[in-house]
């Protein structure tokens, strides 16, 4: 991208408006997610900057926002609803997976593409649609307003990405070592325990974080799935947002982003690690 | 070893016998393939396409007038829906009947609220009938004719009749009818009185959005991609960290930035108050307003358009570029006629990809959109959630699900379902 030492005026200007372009929309994805980091130290329960914080005055800021979210029952009880049914949905969608993507990628398998398409649905399908079907279909069978309704509801959605992850992270895996694994007398159990799960474990591991993500966040199914006790975090910020918002929100959704920097981090080590393993050194 | 094998073919390998077992060992692995893929598959057809397909069913179904009236519905059979006289007293007489016994089933107010979906004001003649009809006695307390029409005066307009006519049969085009602005109240198709036409123009405007949406994440996505693609790989790896972050960020801790950022009271605005561009008392709304969804959208999917973008740029060489400018192209003419073609396919994946994606979006109109913002999908779940017309639900749901069908048909043509990214 270095400019050449032989470019014109009008290149040159090219040039540097380019990279300030570039610039200005970098800043337009990035700081609606940074600028409320900030404001969630707000004193006030106001979703501006007040002039003590433009001043950098200590008593402009405050953690007030984050003890509401920590010792109000409502924000604990969405929390913990959270964190109970996205691993556990994670787990569904994973094992599931992981196990089909396996069935998916080996070398003749009939109607492929229909079995895919048919996987990767829950991915297209729009959300509004798959919340009504799914609440009808739950209630007839009883799991509607139910912690597993949910939980299957959410490993449902999943999979779309842990198919999609894990398949790539196979394309390539070398059918060999199994084989060799399989000639010195393993079993197809611990052939794919001790060689072939340790090599793809990558794939599997960042399949997980996008169903762990994709029910962490969802919202609009779990509205019609669940009941008032599997009101999750997003859904409880969805009605705060909609109803009377409160500046708590901007406490979660700080504590949010943090989560996908972690999530992204462990992406970016596990994809350097990868790298590292097939001898491809990052630059 | 292997000479031994070929020089003396042991009997059963030989011939057809060879074939044979081979085509075993592929049968098994095909079934090994699909005995693997089985449990998955079983779970989203039972779970999840299922459960879809019978609410579409929903769409058609209409047995609840014929199950709650049946006398009255046959009584109606030899009646002309065009015709100008109400119905004779055979038809009041069997309404009595049904009446009756729907109020001892409790069913006389759901069969009033399916009609009430065509016809506003049925709620409030069944309510009224249904208190008095509990005390006849069938035998002897007729003619009922002029009884129901003095309960309420609905009884006896043509236009009652004709709605329960239209809409008594068990298998209806109605909400589908509803769903493209269409109604049979009176006997024949006509278009919804204007007031009552919503749902072709929240399609079209469904779709409109997101094509702008669609061509503004494009405009947006194309310089970041390009740059990406073509910076050191140690810049590119930071670059794209800019672009991931946004991507693995709630899509509710975004909308609420949006929100927070857009309010009248919000940080653009006071930013935009204190520069002095904007007067205090005149700020700009930009939020429950078409224009708030567009922005807050585009954001949000712009990550879609630059991953497909990024990763077709970064296997296009520059040196094309460098060959059409040493034959004399200009800047813009080496771009325009060598390099953007080569990147069609990214468009093309990354274009269906976010479109598929926007015309399916509730959370964001929904919060940011306001009453002018709103998309098919927030109509959906209104009908679903505060009118509770199911059948509706399923007809503008359908409609919906078909173009989306459309489009993924399409993107597994040109790009190919294995072939999605993420990340």
């Amino acid at each position: 991208m270095a400019l050449p030492s032989y470019a014109s005026p009008a290149q040159k200007i090219w040039h540097y408006s380019y990279l300030t372009i570039c610039g200005a929309i970098f800043f337009f994805l990035i700081f609606p997610i940074i600028v409320i980091i900030p404001l969630s130290f707000n004193a006030q329960d106001f979703f501006t900057f007040t002039a003590e914080m433009m001043a950098l005055d200590p008593a402009g800021f405050s953690l007030k926002h984050y003890v509401d979210f920590f010792t109000n029952p409502d924000w604990q009880h969405a929390l913990r609803n959270s964190l109970t049914i996205a691993p556990m949905a994670t787990l569904v969608s994973v094992s599931l997976g992981t196990l089909a993507a396996i069935g998916l990628s080996q070398s003749h398998v009939p109607f492929k593409r229909v079995i895919m398409a048919i996987l990767i649905s829950p991915m297209i399908v729009p959300l509004i649609i798959s919340a009504a079907g799914m609440y009808f279909f739950f209630s007839t069978i009883g799991l509607q307003g139910t912690y597993w309704g949910v939980v299957l509801a959410h490993a449902i959605l999943g999979i779309p990405f842990v198919i999609i992850t894990v398949t790539a992270t196979l394309v390539g895996f070398d059918r060999s070592l199994t084989r060799a694994a399989a000639s010195m007398g393993a079993g197809p159990l611990r052939t794919f325990f001790k060689v072939q799960l340790p090599l793809i474990l990558p794939g599997v591991i960042s399949g997980a974080l996008f169903a762990f993500i994709t029910s962490f966040d969802e919202v609009v199914v779990v509205i019609f799935v669940g009941s008032a006790g599997q009101q999750t975090l997003p859904w409880q910020m969805f009605t705060g947002l909609r109803e009377q918002i409160s500046p708590t929100i901007l406490a979660v959704a700080t504590l949010m982003v943090a989560l996908s920097i972690m999530l992204l981090a462990t992406l970016e080590i596990m994809r350097r690690r990868n790298e590292r393993l097939r001898g491809m050194t990052p630059v | 070893m292997t000479t031994t094998a070929t020089d003396t073919p042991t009997p059963e390998l030989t011939g057809g016998a060879l074939k044979r077992q081979l085509a075993r060992a592929l049968r098994r692995q095909k079934m090994r393939a699909l005995l693997l893929t089985a449990p998955l598959l079983a779970f989203i057809i039972l779970g999840f396409l299922m459960p879809i397909g019978s609410m579409l069913m929903r769409s058609v179904e209409n047995t609840v007038v014929e199950e709650t009236m049946p006398r009255t519905v046959a009584a109606l059979a030899s009646w002309d829906i065009n015709s100008t006289e109400i119905p004779s007293e055979e038809v009041f007489a069997a309404l009595a009947a049904d009446l009756q016994i729907a109020v001892e089933n409790r069913t006389a107010l759901i069969f009033a609220r399916r009609m009430n979906y065509e016809l506003a004001g049925f709620t409030t003649m069944v309510r009224r009938a249904q208190r008095a009809v509990r005390g006849w006695d069938l035998e002897n307390d007729g003619p009922y004719r002029e009884q129901f029409i003095e309960l309420h005066r609905g009884w006896g307009e043509l236009e009652t009749w004709r709605a329960f006519k239209a809409y008594s049969s068990p298998v209806t085009a109605g909400y589908y009818l509803a769903a493209i602005d269409f109604t049979m109240v009176t006997g024949s198709i006509e278009p919804m009185p204007d007031n009552r036409s919503i749902h072709v123009m929240l399609f079209w405007r469904t779709a409109w959005m997101s094509g702008l949406i669609c061509f503004m994440t494009l405009l947006l996505g194309y310089p970041i991609a390009f740059l990406l693609a073509n910076v050191k790989e140690r810049y590119a790896n930071l670059l794209l960290i800019l672009v991931l972050l946004p991507f693995w960020t709630s899509l509710l801790v975004r909308t609420s930035a949006w929100k927070i950022l857009l309010q009248e009271q919000g940080v653009i605005n006071q930013i935009l108050v204190w520069v002095g561009i904007v007067a205090d008392d005149n700020r700009l709304t930009m939020i429950n307003n078409k224009f708030g969804v567009i922005v807050a959208m585009t954001h949000i999917l712009l990550p879609f358009m630059i991953l497909p973008l990024y990763s077709v740029m970064k296997t296009i060489p520059l040196t094309y570029v460098r060959a059409a400018k040493s034959l004399g192209a200009n800047d813009w003419t080496a771009f325009w006629r060598v390099y953007f073609p080569q990147t069609v396919p990214g468009i093309g994946a990354g274009a269906i990809l976010v479109f598929i994606l926007a015309v399916g979006y509730y959370i964001t109109p929904e919060l940011v959109g306001g009453p002018s913002g709103m998309f098919i999908s927030n109509r959906i779940a209104y009908q679903w959630n505060s009118a509770g017309n199911w059948g509706l639900v399923g007809a503008l749901g359908s409609i919906l699900l078909v173009a989306v069908l459309i489009l993924y048909w399409v993107y597994d043509k040109i790009v190919g379902i294995d072939n999605v990214k993420l990340g």
